[in-house]
């Protein structure tokens, strides 16, 4: 008989309350480690899409509008630009190359971006690029013809061959869906493999189709949503940040993308300190789930620590059994926990995924997974402390008289 | 050499009007090897106080308590605890077994603060008792005198030098409480543990060659009635 089976009794004869502490700390382990995680891995993501370029140049707007337009696929275009903008930088001794891209219509709420195959040559990750599955191939630039993101092709149901109308506008309403459908057929001869960032939820177009689709401005048919820009070298965008910027009010020179997209996310840091500040407040309440159950039962069971003191148990050893319980309740949710943060960020990262294309890994590897369960264990602990002052402080021959 | 001797032995507590009650004024008892001693007195009289001072369970207020050569009034807390886990086997009124723990686990608890788990043993103790077959019952499945019979196991469970029983026989009928003493008495002899066991009731003394009036030991005349 060890205290080891000495406290696994007392959570067995104590299973409701076990189980319904081992919950909360459960709860609270799960929550502090998938709002951590959700927090560091979107930040490390969403600062390093980039779709392999340095820079964005569109309309006058902000940054972050054109960054979250262009790459993310999310915002609206500020405007459009010139096509003599995109000839201009494209010749810019300082681009490597500048990809041209147009939008203003979708299919069934995923967004048709017209781009050159200029688009699916830039590798947005080191010897990655944009390329389609089996059977498959790009699309004909003079055709009618479109290669789908991998999630707008599972969500849509298009494959090779599926012929769609498009949409005007970035915004699908169902009730609308016939008054602004083009006439114009597209068909789809390639699904892109899964890149996991914002293009997989893009349907990709020739440039001119979308510049030419039927009911657009036939005044406009020149104009571009924002050029994608790549640099010779990273040191130059801030001339060119300057160039663009300060000399012009025509256009804005997103560089570099990275930053930007570190700026949105250090504006919204409060929202992530406030959720870490309601995830912290569940921990310390877990803690003190531990602490009102075992203290409860402290009257119950301190006829069971006066008999184990006159069987020779020391003081400090019924207080350590009580510890060790508490302790024992904590390992067991924090175990749960993993669960419940396995829930949460799968969950967490399917909704991301499908509103940004931005793929967070539930299994991935983060600090949090170690130092949460080590501080609810070590709060658990020190909930334990205050029923254990009390077990050790039991009189033994004040409890072991029989009752009356 | 006594196994136990107790000399000059005082104990008081604080009455709930603040005013002090003795309990315990003792100037000397002895209690030989393997001897078997009933202590007689009325209820209030401080016979359980007794117990518990020579367990160790409680500090008397002056006077010495030497037990198996070792003075247990010098010793501090966390020793005389040892001492009770080691040489000592006590077997309460109400058994005092653990609900949540099987006949087996409590005897078994009987050596975890002392000598360490011996599962034979513990078998063996219980096979003596009569209940071999009962290992695995928990205490709400064993009538009254069977679960007595496990407290008797629990307390020959780390081979004490002693035990003491307080009332062992009070919540038994008389045919199982007859029963309960002899086995109580058959297993200290076997075991080689001395027993000091208290009782008012005189059917239990009857059976004993060796009884004590505790009113002769005791200097305190009137019962303590406010004592634990």
């Amino acid at each position: 008989m060890t205290l080891g089976q000495i406290v696994f009794k007392s959570l067995r004869q104590h299973a409701l309350s076990t189980a319904v502490t081992a919950g909360s700390i459960a709860l609270a382990a799960g929550l502090l480690m998938a709002v951590w995680a959700v927090k560091a891995q979107s930040q490390q993501t969403f600062t390093q899409v980039t779709g392999g370029f340095d820079a964005v140049l569109g309309a006058r707007s902000s940054k972050l509008q054109l960054v979250l337009n262009a790459v993310f696929h999310l915002e609206a275009s500020p405007a459009n630009i010139a096509s003599e903008d995109f000839e201009a930088i494209r010749k810019h001794p300082a681009v490597a190359f500048a990809v041209p891209i147009a939008m203003g219509d979708n299919f069934r709420g995923y967004r048709i971006v017209g781009t050159t195959p200029d688009m699916f040559a830039v590798e947005y990750a080191p010897g990655r690029r944009l390329t389609p599955l089996k059977p498959g191939r790009l699309f004909d630039p003079t055709l009618r013809e479109a290669v789908v993101g991998s999630f707008a092709a599972r969500k849509l149901g298009l494959k090779p061959g599926s012929k769609f109308h498009p949409y005007h506008g970035l915004n699908f309403r169902e009730e609308e869906e016939e008054e602004h459908e083009h006439e114009d057929e597209y068909v789809v001869v390639g699904v892109l493999e899964p890149s996991n960032t914002p293009a997989d939820r893009v349907i990709w177009i020739p440039l001119e189709g979308l510049q030419t689709m039927s009911g657009h401005a036939a005044e406009k048919a020149s104009e571009i949503s924002a050029v994608l820009v790549k640099l010779r070298s990273p040191a130059i965008g801030a001339a060119m940040d300057q160039q663009y910027n300060k000399q012009d009010d025509r256009l804005t020179f997103a560089w570099p993308i990275g930053k930007t997209m570190a700026d949105l996310l250090d504006k919204i840091g409060w929202f992530d300190r406030i959720l870490a500040l309601v995830a912290a407040l569940v921990a310390v309440v877990a803690a003190g789930s531990v602490l009102a159950s075992i203290y409860n039962s402290m009257n119950e069971r301190r006829r069971q620590i006066a008999l184990l003191r006159a069987l020779g148990a020391r003081r400090r050893t019924v207080a350590a059994t009580v510890v060790f319980e508490a302790v024992a309740i904590a390992l067991i949710g924090v175990a749960l926990g993993f669960v419940v943060y396995l829930a949460i960020l799968t969950a967490a990262a399917r909704v991301i995924r499908a509103q940004t294309g931005v793929v967070l890994e539930a299994l991935s590897w983060h600090p949090v997974l170690i130092w949460a369960p080590l501080v609810l264990v070590g709060l658990s602990a020190v909930a334990g402390l205050v029923p254990a002052i009390k077990a050790y402080r039991t009189e033994v021959a004040e409890h072991l008289a029989p009752a009356h | 050499m006594p196994l136990l001797e107790v000399s000059q032995l005082k104990k008081s507590f604080q009455a709930p009007d603040g005013t002090t009650c003795t309990v315990i004024d003792m100037p000397r008892f002895t209690l030989e090897e393997r001897s078997q001693v009933a202590l007689q007195g009325e209820s209030g009289l401080g016979k359980t106080t007794f117990l518990h001072l020579i367990a160790g369970i409680l500090k008397p207020d002056s006077g010495r308590i030497s037990f198996a050569g070792q003075e247990l009034t010098a010793l501090d807390e966390p020793r005389r605890d040892r001492v009770r886990a080691m040489s000592l086997g006590y077997i309460f009124q109400t058994f005092n077994l653990l609900p949540a723990f099987t006949a087996l686990e409590n005897v078994l608890l009987g050596m975890a603060f002392g000598p360490g788990a011996d599962r034979q043993l513990a078998r063996s103790l219980l096979d003596r008792v009569g209940l071999g077959v009962r290992l695995a019952h928990y205490p709400r499945q064993l009538s009254t005198g069977q679960q007595q019979r496990v407290a008797v196991a629990r307390a020959l469970a780390n081979r004490p030098k002693l035990v003491l029983a307080d009332e062992p026989t009070g919540n038994l009928d008389s045919a199982s409480a007859r029963e309960a003493l002899k086995l109580i008495r058959d297993t200290c002899a076997e075991n080689g543990a001395a027993l000091l066991l208290v009782s008012h009731d005189r059917e239990v003394l009857a059976q004993f060659e060796n009884v004590v009036a505790l009113a002769d030991l005791n200097r305190v005349a009137a019962p303590a009635a406010s004592a634990p």
